[in-house]
């Protein structure tokens, strides 16, 4: 069997910035003393005068951010998503969110997949927080393809946009030659009428792979990715409830506000449907190999084939 | 304008909060009043501004951190042609472009959504090195209160505009010694101002009285002759100024007057303004 490839999307993310920062003057680069770890240090290698370390002060980076870009600059603010979303919450939602400027923010390391830092850095609630800002666009990619096409596609759209990354190298599951992205847009990679499986980020795998034993059993799951969860994708869902019956979503965050929390949105008011949350279940995190956590937490794809299976049953 | 012309000013930038806090039966004229001076300063004499084009990338750039004082920044605005001076009367009302906090969509003029304290020094700080990286030439003023500087931002932002050498950057404490809960220096102390903004890399002017035009003159001349370094204006100034009733008095930091208030607010005014006539 070939290796399939890996790569984290905070990789992805570095490396479209220098993509991007070689097509666009105005594109700058904000850090917070995280530059290898968020990887915008390959930006700083090649454009160092646009590259803003603004030390170890998150809530003043995301100010900083808010000035360059009413100052006509497009600012890209990274740090972990514990403190993008979570220290600097009221500084997004105040100096970015309420003005709408074109901000964008990198949050990397988000959710159980840090790893052996443990629960203070396994950031599980940023999709909650950040998909309440009026105005704010929340993406959560699925792998290498889909994070460097979300990066340009924040780049061109005007507004505040969230992007979520992870540490761990997830398997490259977007490298079809039709595959594009379009904020807003859900994917339907997998057709199937018994359940559908809605997943976000690292665990649009997850959910892949549990479709995929899933059929073994004879369940035919069909199996969308949602990158954009704000705005979300509500006709797909609504296509999803009303053809399937019953769904399953799947997110490495909080079952409370996040990908789960969205869906039933939709659906409580369009289509009421059986919905089974499969997330982080209203615990803090802790240390431990992230293949590891995602094991324990269930959001392999063994783990979530499990759920399923016990949810359509 | 000379020094009469803007005390004249002043006074009519004072009649505005007052007129509007009355008017929204709620606002911050004890802040707002203090500042009306430096507020006057900056939009008639200091920045590179053009209210017919309030979007001009070459402008100067104000950003209010101590947002709540928002009724002195509309009336100067106001005064100076952003907007008629009778939308001052609106002021918090639904449906206003005047909120009670100054906010970017809503109002010409306003260059930056501030109110959190803490915040809009970050927000400054970030156009003022938009401009170094860019070669622009303008400047950026942000004036704080000196309650607000107890919020850590402030310095994690100082820290940050020291060690970038900001030049471009001018930042005004207006330090009139109250805040909500009592005088500064019993609640939580900022003191010393100055050396702790000496400390971040700043170059600190300390202004006696902010309330004086020469004074504020002279300290901004020097700001913008300063080279290689942020300002800090650090001015006493007196919370209330100019009616007779508020000045330094704490419960005059967020409460409106009522009818009979309002009259004798409007008088003190007038009688100011005529003073400044017989000169």
């Amino acid at each position: 069997m070939s290796e399939v490839k890996k790569v984290a999307t905070r990789q992805s993310y570095g490396e479209a910035l220098v993509e991007l920062g070689r097509e666009h003057e105005n594109l700058v680069v904000l850090d917070a003393d995280l530059a290898a770890a968020t990887q915008t240090g390959k930006f700083r290698a090649v454009f160092p005068e646009r590259h803003i370390d603004c030390g170890i002060a998150e809530s003043n980076m995301i100010g900083i951010a808010a000035g360059m870009a009413a100052t006509g600059k497009v600012p890209f603010a990274s740090t972990f998503a514990m403190f993008a979303a979570g220290r600097a919450f009221e500084q997004v939602r105040n100096s970015v969110g309420y003005p709408h400027l074109n901000v964008k923010i990198g949050a990397t390391h988000a959710g159980i997949s840090v790893g052996e830092d443990g629960a203070t850095h396994q950031c599980n609630e940023d999709i909650a927080l950040m998909r309440t800002i009026p105005g704010m666009t929340v993406i959560n990619p699925s792998d290498d393809v889909e994070a460097k096409a979300a990066v340009r596609a924040a780049y061109e759209m005007d507004g505040p946009v969230y992007l979520r990354f992870g540490r761990l190298a997830v398997p490259v599951i977007n490298d079809g030659p039709d595959y594009k992205f379009e904020i807003g847009k859900g994917v339907t990679l997998r057709e199937g009428q018994d359940v559908a499986i809605i997943a976000t980020g690292l665990c649009v795998n997850s959910a892949l792979e549990a479709a995929d034993l899933l059929k073994a059993e004879g369940i035919g799951a069909r199996v969308i990715n949602i990158h954009t969860i704000k705005p979300i994708d509500a006709d797909l869902v609504v296509k999803a409830a009303k053809e399937c019956g019953r769904l399953v979503t799947v997110e490495e965050h909080s079952v409370i506000g996040g990908l789960g929390s969205a869906v039933c949105d939709v659906l409580c008011e369009r289509q009421p449907a059986p919905v089974k949350k499969i997330g982080v279940q209203d615990v803090f995190g802790e240390s431990g190999p992230a293949v590891k956590l995602l094991e324990k937490y269930r959001l392999d794809g063994k783990g979530v084939y499990e759920q399923v299976l016990e949810f359509v049953k | 304008m000379n020094k009469t012309e803007l005390q004249k000013m002043a006074v009519e930038v004072r009649k505005g909060i007052v007129t509007g806090v009355h008017a929204a039966k709620a606002g911050h004229p004890g802040g707002s009043l203090s500042a009306a001076d430096v507020f006057t300063y900056l939009y008639f004499e200091e920045m590179n501004i053009d209210p017919e084009n309030p979007g001009d990338p070459g402008r100067d750039r104000f950003v209010l951190s101590k947002g709540h004082t928002a009724p002195g920044l509309y009336s100067a605005l106001a005064h100076r042609g952003y907007f008629p001076v009778e939308d001052l009367k609106t002021l918090r009302h639904i449906g206003s472009h005047l909120q009670g906090h100054p906010c970017i969509q809503h109002t010409p003029g306003i260059d930056m959504s501030s109110g959190s304290l803490g915040q809009g020094i970050s927000a400054a700080v970030g156009m003022a090195l938009s401009a170094k990286l860019s070669q622009d030439s303008y400047r950026v003023y942000t004036l704080l209160g000196d309650g607000e500087i107890q919020e850590g931002q402030v310095w994690e932002a100082a820290m940050f505009a020291g060690h970038r050498k900001l030049d471009n950057l001018c930042v005004i404490v207006d330090n009139n010694g109250l805040q909500i809960d009592g005088p500064v220096d019993q609640v939580c102390s900022p003191y010393p101002i100055d050396r702790k903004f000496e400390a971040f890399n700043f170059h600190v002017i300390s202004v006696a009285d902010g309330n004086d035009f020469d004074q504020l003159k002279a300290a901004f001349d020097e700001a913008r002759a300063t080279k290689g370094m942020p300002t800090a204006i650090v001015m006493k100034t007196v919370k209330g100024k100019g009616v007779s009733f508020m000045e330094n008095q704490v419960g005059w930091h967020g409460k409106a007057p009522n009818d009979e208030e309002y009259a004798i607010a409007m008088a003190d005014l007038e009688k100011a303004g005529e003073a400044l006539c017989q000169k």
